[in-house]
């Protein structure tokens, strides 16, 4: 048994790694949002939705213009990512600015409330427009990067089986390790960076810096909503078909992935990501072999969960989340 | 000539009425003291004319202008720079962070780094720790710290609110001899304290407050003096 998990275990990595990288640019935007306001912003995982969405609407505008042959396929995904992030960005800040700032100051379980009002009303407007624009909210773009690749693992040693993957895997996990690269050099080396730590420790004392509070918030909704859009294109470009409700089980794991980390650190909330994902795939590839075929590759998110609770009930505050002492 | 007016200022949270009327004010150059007990409404004062809280009615004056009510980073682009009780510095932020903080407004690398070398002419110790975590310092360091971060604003009026609190007591007098150093070189001074004998030693005039009000105010030495004082204050 073991021999046949670890003949499936290039495989495994590679699939888990490309579903955790997207697991982890989503947990992102849940970790910053949650280390400035405590806020849980369940309409997080409709942002990313929607990105898939814009995305898609560019590719098949290209496609019907017939411009798909003239125009390098990878720059048609730049374009839509950038196109996505810069409005999924806007519509997380303008989110923030209706929705959530009127309420900074009432208690915790009212913004949330709000947030799950506020993605009942993305998934229908995205799905309105879908049905006036295509007749079916279920909507399946043109396939890019569709080439297999094949890695004779094996070759490394007999215990490997080959593994294969498409070439738009590649291209999900390369561009979400960039942005992870990205907005980790962004908090962790720019002022603007430095003063969003500043104000999710203390927003009073951050205002006495000069830093205007709320416009650092909308910062972090800008760039948190951005990078949960841009997967959403990574996402439509890897599975084809979206429909309005793929947000909610990928934002809900990409918020255990951020639980997981530790909300509100960011390094934990790429880790947790990356965990969750290989677990995920693992269980997929090994669940039937482990309990002799009871169980199918369709429990995997079970086999996961128990991990999680699990690495849970032994570290609370999450695999990176260690509350620093504070002296006063 | 007076650098902040603070006129008749009304304060509360929510249904507590924290500042009744409360009037004072600082002339350039000067070392000005607030002294009064727990929940006297020191800190309040402070966070009124810093722009933390908003005052009901009332009105505060900053070189002439009318500071009212303006929120906390737009007063501290005047010229006022306010020292919260217990530091506050920003924990997980390293020394050299938490200065740069401190600069968030300027935009020129030259005026940041000529600002940061005068603090190390107040706190050499800075120096040497700028990769620490600013909350693994010292309650002494971070005092230093929460000071110096203000500096980088370079401010005309300086508002300290307890920096004594819970020091030892060679700390204290560290911190006191540079507030001192710190008004001889020009800087203005609007000190908040519990630490009475010390605040009205360095100060020019000083104010005491008691349940919102301004119960007492004049000379510094002449202060020290006045019995009520000595009784309530400095026994
Ligand atoms: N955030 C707040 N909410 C409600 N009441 C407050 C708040 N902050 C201060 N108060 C109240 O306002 C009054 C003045 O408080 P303030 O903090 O200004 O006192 P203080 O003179 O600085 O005291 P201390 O020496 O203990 O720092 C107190 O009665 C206090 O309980
Ligand atoms: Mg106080």
């Amino acid at each position: 048994m073991l021999h046949e998990m670890i003949q499936s275990l290039p495989q495994v990595l590679i699939d888990g790694l490309t579903l955790g990288t997207v697991y982890a640019v989503v947990a992102l935007g849940y970790t910053m949002v949650y280390g400035i306001l405590q806020l849980i912003n369940f309409a997080h995982g409709e942002i990313f939705m929607s990105g898939a969405f814009i995305g898609t609407a560019i590719l098949i505008a290209f496609s019907s213009m017939g411009l798909l042959h003239s125009i390098p396929s990878i720059l048609v995904v730049i374009i839509m990512l950038v196109v996505a992030a810069v409005l999924t960005g806007f519509l997380g800040m303008g989110i923030e600015r209706v929705a959530y700032r009127p309420l900074r100051n009432a208690p915790r379980l009212i913004p949330l409330i709000t947030a799950i009002g506020i993605s009942f009303v993305l998934q229908d407007v995205v799905r309105f427009i879908a049905e006036l624009a295509k007749g079916n909210y279920i909507i399946t773009g043109p396939s890019l990067f569709t080439k297999q690749i094949h890695i004779p693992t094996s070759s490394i040693s007999s215990v490997f089986h080959d593994s294969s993957f498409k070439t738009s895997f590649l291209l999900v996990l390369i561009i979400a390790i960039i942005l992870m690269i990205a907005l980790d050099f962004f908090v962790n080396k720019t002022k603007y960076g430095t003063a969003m730590r500043a104000v999710s420790l203390d927003r009073d004392t951050a205002a006495l810096m000069s830093i205007n509070v709320n416009k650092i918030i909308s910062v972090t909704f800008f760039v948190g909503s951005a990078l949960g859009g841009a997967t959403g294109v990574l996402f439509a470009v890897q599975y084809g078909t979206i429909d309005p409700y793929i947000g909610f089980i990928l934002g809900l794991k990409a918020f255990t992935a951020a639980v997981l980390g530790g909300i509100g650190n960011i390094r934990g909330a790429m880790l947790g990501g990356i965990i969750l994902g290989i677990l995920e795939m693992f269980a997929a590839a090994n669940l039937s072999l482990l309990t002799g075929g009871v169980l199918g590759a369709e429990y995997k998110d079970v086999f996961a969960f128990a991990i999680l609770i699990l690495v849970l009930i032994f570290k609370p505050e999450g695999l990176l989340g260690k509350p620093v002492a504070e002296k006063v | 000539m007076s650098i902040l007016e603070i006129d008749h200022i009304n304060t509360y949270y929510g249904g507590i009425h924290a500042l009744r009327g409360i009037t004072l004010d600082v002339n350039q150059g000067e070392i000005v003291t607030l002294i009064g007990s727990n929940g006297a409404g020191k800190s309040t004062t402070l966070k009124s004319v810093s722009g933390l809280v908003k005052v009901k009615s009332g009105s505060i004056k900053f070189k002439n202008q009318d500071i009212t009510n303006k929120p906390a980073h737009e007063t501290t682009l005047l010229g006022m720079a306010h020292v919260p009780e217990g530091r506050r510095i920003f924990s997980n932020l390293t020394v050299k962070e938490n200065l740069l903080m401190g600069a968030f407004s300027v935009k020129k690398k030259n005026v940041i780094e000529e600002r940061i070398e005068r603090v190390y002419d107040y706190f050499p110790i800075l120096k040497e720790r700028l990769n620490q975590k600013g909350g693994t310092m010292s309650g002494g360091e971070q005092q230093m710290l929460a000071i110096g971060r203000a500096l980088m604003m370079k401010p005309e009026v300086l508002m300290l609110d307890e920096p004594s609190m819970g020091l030892a007591p060679i700390i204290v007098e560290k911190i006191f001899n540079i507030i001192d150093q710190l008004n001889q070189d020009g800087m203005t001074i609007l000190l908040v304290e519990q630490n009475a004998y010390q605040a009205l030693s360095i100060a020019n005039r000083g104010y005491v407050i008691q349940n919102g009000e301004i119960v007492l105010s004049g000379k510094g030495h002449d202060l020290i003096e006045n019995d009520e004082i000595r009784e309530a204050y400095l026994a």
